[in-house]
């Protein structure tokens, strides 16, 4: 046997380890039985790090200065999930200072006079939706944005970021998700998007951000999450991209972006919601593997036959749900065909609505507890890993992706989670649930989207929708 | 070091008399803004000349030389790179001198998409006499983070749009040599074995490579890289994937050995998804990791996913989604037997 060297790779990844399992033995250590009653989620001091952030920030945050909306959103939507408000005054500050941020012709800049943005529009228009306010939707020029998207269309179908900016399937997304969210989506804005996105899939079965790179955790939730809301997800290897997602969940219970890269909080997020978002695409999975859906009642009624029959006896013991895991034939899961196709400007409510008839196909309750117990700071804020300090942005995907994993064994959107699947005491660990494909908390979501229907779509554009005189 | 000078005793622009002429604009952040980023000096007053000539559009060499302390007070503003392209292409200045400047920018800077896309930009105008440059210059990089993302994708596009890829293969050797565990520089190979003018394609070359990857394997059976590497050497070629007898070797290598047996698996539950008729020194490999719990008459697959459940309790949730996946497969195999066989009776 050839001795194996000792590599960078496996160093630093050595170093984690033992951090994490100081921090987890520790923990197990004062209360052997049951650990997580000991944690909660220190919201009071998360709410003052968040607030803090919105009235006030040091001059080194001025590397970050071009991108003051998603300063916005990082705080707000870490707000929102908290299920903190914070207040009229400073709401109404926050849409007048992000209308200085919105571009003459369409678009939001990382701050007041910068050349609009894909990403930080994205990062605004979410500011905007988890305000929630009809002053806060109507402030959003929607025919300008439009032809801002437009201009932004590359020749490979992708999106570019700004005028000369890079292509990369995080413009994808976040064109795709504003444009969708907004209901000023059409064929011409997503032509071509949706080869672009299939070239990024790589041989490892994730997404990369341009072809031919590696598959990545952030660029996998864009690239699936826009190919579901242009309604072209089924052109994606979705067996592929589970296979690579599942393995993408380390010894530390959270979520590498890459291959033998380092555990990071924000994938809690970006990866958990990938898990998630295929929850709700059984039925092309199925497709896929070669499994009719037709068949599903047929095989309810088999599985009660002799050659299945010792399924069950290595199942106990391993989770209380894994009985639940296939529940094809299940009421609901059936209703509509895989290629059924809901018409493109509506996806994002279609999906949620959707039963979800698969089981989480990773451990969502051992995210939580990374996410608890090794990104959270006492002080307020989270973090990528222990060592590292807090920042917003983990702060807003490490909440985002333990809401996912809170949230990611219930039946349907808007049912609450069983206590059971909760990391740590009720009441106070559990978050306010997400719309997995633009990441804004639910009920927001329905606002605007309910404001957005009642706009007419894209033209003749109306900039004066009933909604915002109520 | 002469960049220094702009840090070192930075003179007000207010004080320089080619500036006299320029009325600052300060941010419009309104009257009570939030996130509000409290400015040094320094930095709101280069960023008020900034806005002044942005908005006249003045593409002049002073414009120039402000955009480069904005960047270096601010690397990530796209505005001002933006408009610094505007203002080099006007100028027609040397962008050979314009390379070094990004040089001194990209030190601390090397997670930067701002530097990056202005180096691509860059190196597109140098043309051919960029690729030295550019190769090295990420060569650099590497040696520091051999992972780092936007490194990786700068050189992937100069490779395709300028070339340079006589020495790719044997730069992703000596990485792999450094670090087997480098899923970037596999990924690396990967895009030269597949898209390299000089190498013949992925078919071509894929003998080679199966030899390189198996070695791989067998000296890391626990690396996930080589595994989704070799799957890779295969994609959309299931067929010989299931006839090549050195990956069935491996496999068996791998199962009968003391090592993590969970890659190896669930390849081999792959090949089986994919009709391989296993053979029965694989099939008595699985079954010495079945647990006793398991029927013997159980099916291989579900063996399998039997023995992952155990050995990979992280993804229990998954093995039994693939274990319920074969079942279902199974059933439906069986149907279709049901009924070729109904339909030859009548
Ligand atoms: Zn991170």
């Amino acid at each position: 046997m050839e001795s194996r060297k000792v590599t960078k790779t496996l160093e630093d990844q050595w170093v984690v380890e033992r951090r994490v399992r100081e921090i987890y033995d520790y923990f197990y250590s004062i209360s052997p039985n049951s650990p997580s009653d000991l944690i909660e989620i220190e919201r009071d001091k998360h709410f003052g790090y968040l607030s803090q952030g919105l009235r006030k920030l040091g001059p080194s945050f001025s590397v970050l200065d071009a991108s003051r909306p998603w300063l916005c959103y990082w705080t707000l939507h870490s707000i929102a999930l908290l299920g903190e408000s914070i207040g009229g005054k400073l709401e109404n500050d926050a849409i007048d200072f992000l209308t200085r941020c919105q571009d003459k012709d369409g678009g939001y800049g990382g701050g007041p006079g910068q050349m609009p943005h894909l990403a930080t529009t994205y990062a605004a228009v979410n500011s905007l939706i988890t305000l929630g306010k009809p002053e806060a939707l109507s402030s959003i020029n929607r025919e300008k944005l439009y032809t801002f998207l437009l201009r932004m269309k590359d020749a490979s179908g992708g999106f570019r970021m700004h005028d000369g900016g890079e292509v990369d399937v995080r413009a994808c997304y976040t064109a795709i998700s504003v444009a969708n969210i907004l209901n000023i989506v059409d064929d011409e804005l997503i032509h071509g998007v949706g080869n672009y996105i299939l070239s990024c899939q790589t041989y490892e079965g994730g997404i990369a951000g341009e072809p031919g790179s590696e598959a990545h955790g952030g660029y996998t939730f864009c690239g699936l999450a826009a190919m579901i809301l242009i309604n072209e997800v089924n052109r994606l290897d979705l067996p592929g991209l589970i296979d690579w997602v599942v393995f993408r969940q380390g010894v530390e219970g959270g979520f590498q972006g890459r291959t033998n890269k380092l555990v990071d909080g924000c994938y809690s997020f970006w990866q958990g919601a990938v898990v998630f978002l295929i929850q709700r695409l059984n039925l092309i999975v199925h497709e896929q593997l070669g499994l009719s859906n037709d068949l599903s009642t047929e095989s309810a009624d088999d599985s009660s036959e002799s050659e299945l029959s010792d399924e069950e006896e290595h199942l106990e013991g391993i989770s209380s749900h894994v009985q639940d895991t296939f529940p094809l034939g299940q009421a609901g899961a059936c209703q509509e065909n895989a290629s059924h196709s809901p018409k493109i400007a509506d996806t994002g409510y279609e999906f949620i609505n959707r039963p979800i008839a698969m089981r989480p196909l990773f451990d969502s309750m051992y995210l939580q507890q990374y996410v608890l117990l090794c990104s959270q700071i006492e002080v307020g804020g989270f973090r990528d890993k222990p060592g590292k300090g807090r920042d917003y942005y983990h702060t807003c995907y490490c909440l985002s992706g333990l809401s996912i994993a809170q949230y990611s064994w219930t039946d349907e959107a808007d049912s609450p989670p069983l206590p059971r699947d909760v990391f740590g005491p009720y009441s106070k660990c559990l978050l306010e649930q997400v719309h997995p494909l633009f990441n804004v908390v639910l009920d927001r979501y329905y606002e605007a989207r309910e404001y957005s229907q009642a706009c007419e779509t894209v033209s003749p554009l109306s900039l004066a929708p009933t909604f915002s005189e109520t | 070091m002469d960049s220094c000078e702009v840090t070192k005793t930075r003179i007000p622009f207010k004080e320089r008399p080619d500036w006299a002429d320029v009325k600052p604009v300060p941010q419009d952040d309104g009257p009570c803004p939030v996130v509000p980023i409290a400015y040094t000096e320094d930095f709101s007053e280069t960023m008020d000349y900034f806005r002044a000539i942005y908005v006249a559009d003045e593409r002049s060499t002073r414009a120039l030389q402000l955009t480069g302390e904005a960047i270096q007070l601010n690397p990530g503003n796209y505005t001002v790179w933006q408009f610094r392209r505007v203002v080099l292409e006007a100028l027609g200045v040397d962008l050979r001198e314009e390379l070094k400047f990004v040089d001194r920018i990209a030190g601390e800077n090397t997670k930067n998409y701002q530097i990056w896309h202005h180096r691509r930009w860059l190196a597109e105008k140098l043309g051919a006499d960029a690729v030295t440059n550019e190769l090295e210059f990420t060569k650099k990089i590497f040696s520091q983070d051999a992972k780092n993302y936007h490194a990786w994708s700068h050189r992937q596009w100069v490779l395709q749009a300028l070339g340079g890829w006589e020495d790719e293969l044997a730069y992703c050797q000596q990485l792999l040599e450094d670090d087997i565990y480098n899923n970037s520089a596999w990924n690396q190979r990967y895009f030269v074995v597949t898209r390299s003018p000089l190498l013949g394609g992925l078919v071509a070359m894929r003998e080679l490579e199966v030899n390189y990857t198996v070695q791989a394997i067998r000296a890391s059976p626990e690396n996930e890289s080589p595994w989704r590497y070799l799957r890779g050497l295969y994609k959309n070629d299931t067929q010989s994937l299931v006839q090549d007898s050195q990956v069935a070797s491996v496999l068996w290598d791998v199962l009968t050995s003391q090592n993590s047996h969970v890659h190896a698996l669930r390849f081999l539950l792959d090949l089986l998804c994919h009709d391989l008729e296993p053979s029965q020194e694989l099939k008595s490999a699985v079954d010495v990791l079945t647990p006793q719990s398991c029927s013997p008459d159980l099916a291989l697959t579900k063996k399998i996913c039997s023995i992952l459940e155990h050995a990979d309790p992280m993804r229990v949730k998954y093995w039994n989604w693939r274990k319920s996946m074969v079942r279902v497969q199974l059933l439906q195999s069986q149907n279709a037997e049901r009924l070729a066989n109904l339909s030859v009776q009548e």
